[in-house]
């Protein structure tokens, strides 16, 4: 299979005050496209430093990554932009949904974003994938925790991205709601073929994925493969 | 990928920043409303003004014949002599004559008496435009007998009715009206000197026309064709100069007439301009804290590949929109109050002003509002670029602080740049420009050190030892999210204005009361003749009066200044010697000694009475001097009623002229003037009004042609005068103050959701809704007193300054007004905080944690 992403030798490092904060040392890894990985570690670990890096969120310190054969840490802000919108899908575990926008219009966003028309008939039918057929003109703040994070989804998933990176997807969500998020997700990813990579401290959710990368204070301290040809539930 | 993102970027277009706008204006369209309320007052007052701007010069073009009420005006401060006469008998199809003088007159039924000015009018003046009367006829039938026209004011000040009768010198006149507008005569000035009609013809007989008494004549003159106008003006226009007769045409009078109405209209409009700036800056604070509020729907938009121009665009929409409506708003508003404002101004225009709408106006109004919106808004949008998509997984992500901000100080540049620019438009030149836009500055400047130093020392002195609702409280100022300086600078520069009008109008009265203290002279009597002036002595003594001075006056006017005469002056332009230093009649004393009011500052008065045979040492007070282009040393033939007296400047003397005394430019040296015609002034003290009643009524029925000014009058007056210029201010700068409580307002709003949830913690945590009340009712009431302190204290320095500078006096504020100030806007500050912010306190806790900011 085709490599995806391809971390090497990155560090991450903030300056606070005089002193300066090594959160990240030395990280290098990659993932094939369609495979599901999951980042696990205690929290100050460096888990979602990496994730916004891979996702060309922030800038490196120093290292590469490349993104589908593309440098990301040698492009501009509105350059890594471009390619969020045109290859990279996002779930964040407080869902961080547009509160000024309905369930539709935050499904729309994306597809908008990339020029698209004639998205609406798209959208609708992505939230009636998700289960939210009726509930198309709700505002965020008229959802439940449950329904905000499964807009989120279809929302990711509104492009057809090549990789998705989900940021605790299941952190504030009960463990009922929780299993349908994860089903919802690798239903998608299994129709799509698009790679997940989910950071997370749930074990289990982990254990679902097809690899699981450890970190502790900033160091990969394993990655292992969990021997699931695809992602279980 | 460039090309590409080009391309991506081409395809969302506008059409998608337009639409994501409007969504996301929808949750916050009240907000929205709110920010741009700030500038609505100012759009109202500029919008206002400019429609009054424009109507009053249309109006003074259509109404400018009945500004004059003829084509041509002559006057003069004597008779005619007979050459005059001669050439004013050649002029125009139809003439009027006027002679105007001060007077007393006395109501015969209420056996009042006042000081005013008599207008004894011959031939059918107005020829334009009406002598406006009640009833309607008697502005022109009251010639037809020995009748009067009286002013309205007095009418009703003596409660006087048509049919009453008057004294005016020897003769008795019947009211044959009540005078309610005469040409070219606004209200202020019929308030300093209420006119009363008399047919000329019987001048003579009233007994007043003696020498020494200042008298106007004026000769009207109709054409019925403009251009013999113009061909006899320019004919005669040399006899007219050398003979020192003044002349006005239509078109002279429109330029004057609008020459002071701009300056009136510039004035109000530079006050509608701060409360429009004060709007902005409102406008700056409320989006720069609505920014902060949107920071996470950015980052997400961000995260989701919208650009930074993009994002950018969508609030800068936003911001542009609502702008133009808040413009537009205001247009609406402006245009309403322009049917107001006729009304205001109508004793300081002597025009009727129409109120048709000004369309020029509105569209000047909104696109001012429109684009000052865009910068202000634009400040705080800026910070938008900053603003990382990784704010989606992390809360607390530094952004670049302002001052590394290239753009923003370029934008305040720009911004700066287009107030300047604006303030030069309203501005005769660019010193005015420099002065006011400095003074701006320091201003806004000061406030903003003031209130940035009190957050710090709250901060730094914070009064630990206090409970904890007050600690709370005090600690609101200096927390994040706190509007501590943005109220500080708006609601400090309206209170600033409000009181430093107070202070000033307040200094100019005490000024001319202070010298009402006791055994300080409180009233002048003027006009005596030389063959009164024992009895009106005697009728001083009689009535246990003092008399504290004997003036000799003598009239007389410049006829050369070192060799050079008035034709020569004009030729010279190099002199620098102006025009009416040599028309003017000079009132000029003779005496060997300096009074309580003069202070001697260069030369030496000529202590000893005049020598036959040597040369006359005049003194002239200081200001004059300057004006008119004159040292120690200079000669001046000066001419008195006929007679050519040389002399020599040889002191200055400066003059306190605010004190009730008779003061002089001129004082001749003892021994010159003795036989000159002259009239004569006493100064004395009046105990009461009733004994000033008494004595006046004495006066005015023994010596008719003897003047009386009371100091009594000369405060009403004032007060009266002061009062109606004051109105106008008060109203323009009331613009100022609601716009600086509309900022609040929105302000207030703005920050809510940030304390409902602070409010909902502490109820969490067991606070009371007594105490979160409390809570914030202190935090509104601190910033109000912090606000009006600072405005006041920064009013109390600007008139210290003008009563140290301006009017050369002492001043100590009065406290009581400025206590009722200080607590007024502190209480009103408090009310709307606790209007705005009563949802805060009974929203369930369920409901705000779940409520998107």
């Amino acid at each position: 299979m085709d490599t995806i992403l391809d971390v090497r030798s990155v560090s991450k490092s903030y300056q606070s005050g005089n002193k300066k904060l090594t959160v990240l040392h030395d990280i290098s890894f990659s993932v094939e496209a369609g495979s599901v990985v999951a980042i696990v570690g205690p929290s100050g670990s460096g888990k979602t430093t990496l994730l916004g890096l891979c996702a060309g969120l922030d800038r490196v310190s120093s290292g590469t990554i490349e993104f589908n054969k593309m440098r990301m840490d040698d492009k501009s802000e509105d350059e890594r932009a471009f390619i969020r919108n045109r290859y990279i899908g996002f779930i964040f575990q407080n869902f961080q949904l547009i509160p000024t926008l309905t369930a539709l219009e935050n499904v729309m966003v994306p597809m908008e974003l990339q020029g698209e028309r004639h998205i609406r008939a798209q959208a609708v039918s992505l939230l009636e994938k998700v289960g939210l057929g009726d509930r198309v003109h709700h505002y965020p703040a008229q959802l439940s925790g449950g329904e905000q994070q499964r807009v989120s989804i279809a929302r990711a998933f509104s492009t057809s991205p090549k990789i998705l990176f989900a940021d605790e997807p299941t952190g504030n969500l009960d463990d009922e709601t929780s299993a349908k998020i994860v089903s919802l997700l690798y239903e998608l990813n299994r129709e799509a073929g698009t790679t997940l990579i989910i950071v997370t401290h749930d074990a289990e959710l982990a254990e679902s994925t097809q690899r699981i990368i450890r970190l502790k204070g900033g160091h990969i301290i394993a990655d292992e493969q969990t021997h699931h040809s695809k992602p279980q539930l | 990928m460039s090309t590409d993102q080009l391309l991506l970027r081409k395809k969302t277009g506008i059409r998608w920043l337009i639409t994501m706008a409007w969504r996301d204006s929808r949750r916050n369209r009240f907000r929205l409303l709110l920010f741009m309320s700030s500038v609505v007052l100012g759009i109202a007052a500029l919008v206002a003004l400019f429609s009054l701007d424009a109507r009053v010069r249309d109006d003074i073009n259509n109404q400018a014949k009945t500004l004059l009420g003829a084509d041509l005006v002559i006057d003069s401060n004597q008779a005619p002599d007979s050459t005059e006469q001669r050439l004013l008998d050649t002029l125009g199809n139809q003439r009027s004559q006027e002679c105007r003088f001060s007077s007393m007159i006395y109501f015969n039924r209420s056996s009042g008496t006042r000081l005013v000015q008599v207008l004894a009018l011959g031939g059918n003046f107005p020829y334009y435009g009406n002598l406006e009367t009640i009833p309607e006829d008697a502005g022109t039938t009251f010639r037809e007998g020995q009748q009067a026209l009286v002013d309205h004011t007095l009418m009703l000040q003596f409660d006087a009715k048509v049919g009453d009768s008057i004294q005016v010198g020897e003769l008795t006149f019947t009211i044959a009206g009540v005078l309610t507008k005469a040409p070219g005569r606004s209200g202020l000035s019929t308030t300093i000197a209420p006119p009363v009609y008399i047919p000329y013809r019987y001048l003579q007989q009233t007994g007043l026309l003696q020498k020494g008494s200042r008298f106007t004549y004026s000769y009207y003159f109709q054409y019925d064709d403009q251009r013999t106008m113009e061909d006899q003006l320019a004919a005669i226009r040399p006899v007219l100069e050398n003979k020192g007769l003044g002349y006005e045409t239509v078109e002279s009078r429109k330029k004057s007439t609008g020459r002071q109405f701009e300056d009136v209209s510039r004035f109000l409009t530079l006050i509608g301009f701060i409360a429009l700036l004060l709007g902005c800056i409102g406008i700056a604070g409320s989006i720069s804290v609505y920014i902060r509020g949107k920071v996470p729907a950015i980052a997400i938009l961000r995260c989701l590949g919208a650009g930074t121009t993009q994002t950018f665009l969508i609030f800068l929409i936003q911001i542009t929109v609502l702008g133009f409506i808040g413009a537009l708003i205001g247009a609406l508003l402006g245009t309403l109050a322009q049917q107001v404002l006729p009304f205001i101004l109508k004793d300081v225009l002597p025009v009727q002003i129409s109120t048709d709408v000004s369309w020029s106006s509105i569209a000047k109004g909104i696109g001012l509002g429109t684009v000052l919106s865009f910068l202000f808004g634009l400040l705080p949008l800026l910070s938008i670029r900053g603003i990382s998509p990784l704010i989606t997984l992390r809360v607390s992500v530094e952004q670049k602080p302002v001052w590394r901000n290239y753009a923003q100080v370029l934008l305040l540049a720009v911004i700066f740049l287009f107030v300047v620019l604006l303030t030069r438009m309203q501005m005769q030149n660019w010193m005015e420009t420099t002065i006011f836009v400095s003074g701006l500055l320091v201003t806004f400047l000061l406030l903003t050190i003031v209130a940035v130093l009190l957050r710090g020392a709250v901060r730094r002195f914070f009064p630990s030892s206090l409970n904890y609702i007050w600690r709370q409280g005090f600690a609101n100022l200096y927390r994040p999210d706190n509007q501590t300086i943005l109220l500080i600078v708006t609601i400090g520069l309206g209170t600033m204005l409000i009181s430093t009008l107070y202070l000033t109008q307040d200094l100019l009265m005490k000024r001319v009361s202070m010298s009402s203290g006791e055994n300080q002279p409180n009233m002048v009597l003027f006009d005596i003749q030389s063959v009164q002036k024992d009895a009106v002595t005697r009728l001083v003594s009689q009535h246990h009066l003092p008399l504290y001075q004997d003036v000799p006056i003598v009239t007389m006017r410049i006829e050369e200044i070192n060799g050079m005469n008035a034709a020569a002056a004009k030729e010279d332009t190099l002199s620098g010697i102006p025009s009416w230093a040599f028309g003017g009649e000079l009132r000029v004393t003779y005496r060997d000694s300096l009074t309580g009011t003069e202070k001697l500052t260069a030369g030496e008065l000529a202590a000893k009475a005049y020598q036959p045979g040597a040369a006359v040492y005049i003194s002239m007070e200081e200001r004059y001097a300057r004006h008119i282009r004159v040292s120690i040393g200079d000669s001046i033939l000066f001419n008195v009623q006929g007679t050519l007296i040389p002399t020599i400047v040889g002191s200055f003397r400066e003059v306190d002229w605010a004190k009730v005394q008779t003061n002089f430019r001129v004082v001749f040296p003892a021994g010159v003037l003795e036989d000159a015609p002259q009239f004569h002034v006493l100064v004395t003290r009046v105990p009461s009004d009733k004994a000033s009643a008494a004595f006046q009524r004495e006066v005015v029925s023994a010596f008719p042609n003897v003047s009386i000014i009371d100091l009594g009058l000369i405060l009403k007056v004032l007060d009266e005068v002061l009062g109606k210029i004051a109105f106008v201010i008060r109203f323009m700068s009331g613009f100022c103050i609601v716009t600086g409580l509309i900022v609040l307002i929105a302000s207030v709003y703005v920050s809510r959701f940030q304390r409902m949830r602070e409010a909902v913690l502490l109820r969490t945590l067991g606070a009371s809704r007594k105490q979160l009340y409390a809570i914030t009712a202190l935090e509104y009431f601190f910033l109000g007193m912090l606000a009006a302190g600072t405005g006041i204290v920064l009013s109390v320095i600007a008139s210290i300054l003008l009563a140290k500078y301006s009017f050369d006096a002492s001043f100590s504020p009065p406290l009581v007004p400025l206590l009722v100030v200080f607590f007024v806007i502190s209480l009103l500050t408090v009310i709307i905080g606790m209007f705005n912010s009563r949802g805060i306190v009974n929203t369930p806790p369920l409901e705000v944690l779940r409520k998107e900011v």
